[in-house]
C-alpha cells in the first residue's frame, strides 16, 4: 500500500495510472530483471506488447497457443533468464496441463491475464472460461491475484514478480475487465 | 535404426550443447547414455521440450540447445514449429525419435505412420535445415553436420525401430534437476 501510494504520488503528475497503466506494468517489470517475454495478443495487453516488441534488451515470443509460453518460460529460467507470459483468460484453458511443469519443477512463472466475460461482455462465448479461469489456475496450483484499478495491479505486478522470480512461485495476475473498458467494435 | 546407440551417437559428439528430452524413452535413452547435469529431462509437460529448448536457447544464445524428443511428443506441439521457427534461434536443434508409435501407452499407431513428415512440416515453416534421417551411418555424418553454424532452428527425424527397450530412469524430482541444471551454468539456486 505504502509503495502503491508513493508511486501514484510521485507519478501523479505525470502519469494518471487510470489510464496509463500498461506503461507503468513495463516499467515495473523491467526494473523486476525481465528480459524476455511470450504472448498471445489480447487488447488489453496492445501498449505491453509493443512496447516489449520494440525494446531491445527483450526476447519476446509470438505463441500459436498460450501454452507454448509456459514451457518457453520453464526454458529461459533453466538459462537465467526472467520471463513473463500474456494471455486473455480464454487462454488459460489452453495452458493447464503445461503448468504442471513449473509447478511440479518450481520454476517461477508470471502470467498477466486480461480478463474477458465478467464485466459489460457482449459476447457470451467468452463468459464460460472468464468463470472459470480463476478457479483452473488454482486447481492446477497457481496462485491467483486480482487487480481492479490501475494503481492497485502495478502494485500487485511488482509484488507479483518478487514472488515469482525471488521466491520460484507460479503467479497469475488477473486483470479485471472493469479496467480494461468496453471492447470497441 | 538403433534408438539407444543413435542417440549415444549425437550426445558423444555434444561438445557443450545443453539437452532437454521430451518425455518417456527419449528421456529414457539419453539418461542410458550418462546422466549429466546439462541434461534437463521432462516426465510430463506432453508438448513441451522444443518450447523449453527455445526458451533455454533464448537465454544461452552462445550455447548450442539440443532436445531429442519423440514423434507423439512433437505432434502435440505442431504449432509450436511456427513459434520456434518465427523466432528463429540458430541455436536449437531438435531431434524427433520417431518409430511412428505410441510406445508408452500400448504402441498404438501415430500420426507420423500415416504419412505426416514432421521435417517437412518443420522445413515448411521456415527451419533452416531438416531431414529424414533412416540408418545408424546418417546420424553418425549428422553428428558432424550438427557441429556447423546454424542459420535457424534445425529438426531431424530419426526412423528408429518400434521397440521398447528395459527403461534408464532419470531422476523424477524435476526441481532437483532443474537446479543442478542451472548450477552447471553458474545460476543461482532458490
Amino acid at each position: 500500500m505504502v509503495a502503491a501510494e508513493k508511486l501514484s504520488r510521485t507519478e501523479a503528475h505525470v502519469r494518471d495510472l487510470a489510464t496509463d497503466w500498461p506503461v507503468a506494468l513495463y516499467e515495473t517489470l523491467k526494473s523486476s530483471g525481465v528480459g524476455h517475454m511470450s504472448y498471445v495478443p489480447d487488447a488489453g495487453h496492445a501498449t505491453l506488447i509493443k512496447l516489449f516488441g520494440g525494446d531491445p534488451d527483450v526476447v519476446a515470443n509470438m505463441l500459436t497457443t498460450e501454452e507454448e509460453g509456459v514451457a518457453i518460460a520453464a526454458g529461459a529460467w533453466l538459462g537465467g533468464k526472467r520471463s513473463v507470459l500474456l494471455m486473455q483468460s480464454s487462454g488459460v484453458g489452453n495452458c493447464i496441463n503445461m503448468l504442471s511443469l513449473p509447478v511440479q519443477a518450481r520454476f517461477p512463472l508470471l502470467m498477466l491475464v486480461t480478463m474477458r466475460g465478467e464485466w459489460a461482455e457482449f459476447n457470451p462465448w467468452q463468459v464460460p472460461m472468464g468463470q472459470a479461469t480463476q478457479a483452473s489456475l488454482e486447481a492446477i496450483g497457481i496462485t491467483v491475484l486480482r487487480a481492479e484499478t490501475g494503481a492497485d495491479l502495478v502494485e500487485t505486478v511488482e509484488q507479483a514478480a518478487t514472488m515469482a522470480y525471488e521466491a520460484d512461485q507460479q503467479v497469475a495476475v488477473l486483470i479485471g475487465q472493469r479496467l480494461l473498458g468496453k471492447k470497441k467494435w | 535404426m538403433d534408438r539407444r546407440a543413435a542417440v549415444q551417437t549425437l550426445l558423444d559428439a555434444r561438445d557443450g550443447a545443453l539437452v532437454v528430452t521430451g518425455l518417456g524413452s527419449p528421456s529414457y535413452d539419453v539418461h542410458a547414455a550418462g546422466d549429466r547435469h546439462d541434461n534437463y529431462y521432462l516426465w510430463g509437460a506432453m508438448g513441451g521440450a522444443a518450447l523449453v529448448g527455445l526458451g533455454l536457447a533464448q537465454a544461452q544464445p552462445d550455447k548450442r540447445v539440443m532436445v531429442i524428443t519423440g514423434d507423439g511428443e512433437q505432434l502435440m506441439a505442431f504449432g509450436a514449429l511456427a513459434t520456434i521457427s518465427v523466432a528463429r534461434p540458430n541455436n536449437l536443434d531438435i531431434i524427433v525419435l520417431d518409430n511412428q508409435h505410441y510406445g508408452e501407452t500400448g504402441m498404438q499407431t501415430s500420426h507420423t505412420g500415416r504419412g505426416i513428415a514432421l521435417d517437412k512440416v518443420a522445413a515448411a515453416t521456415g527451419f533452416s535445415d531438416t531431414a529424414e534421417l533412416r540408418t545408424q551411418e546418417e546420424v553418425d555424418a549428422l553428428a558432424e553436420r550438427l557441429r556447423q553454424p546454424a542459420e535457424g532452428p534445425r529438426l531431424f527425424v530419426l526412423k528408429i525401430k518400434a521397440e521398447n527397450l528395459p527403461r534408464s530412469l532419470p531422476p523424477r524430482d524435476a526441481a532437483y534437476v532443474k537446479n543442478r541444471f542451472r548450477a552447471h551454468l553458474d545460476l543461482v539456486t532458490c
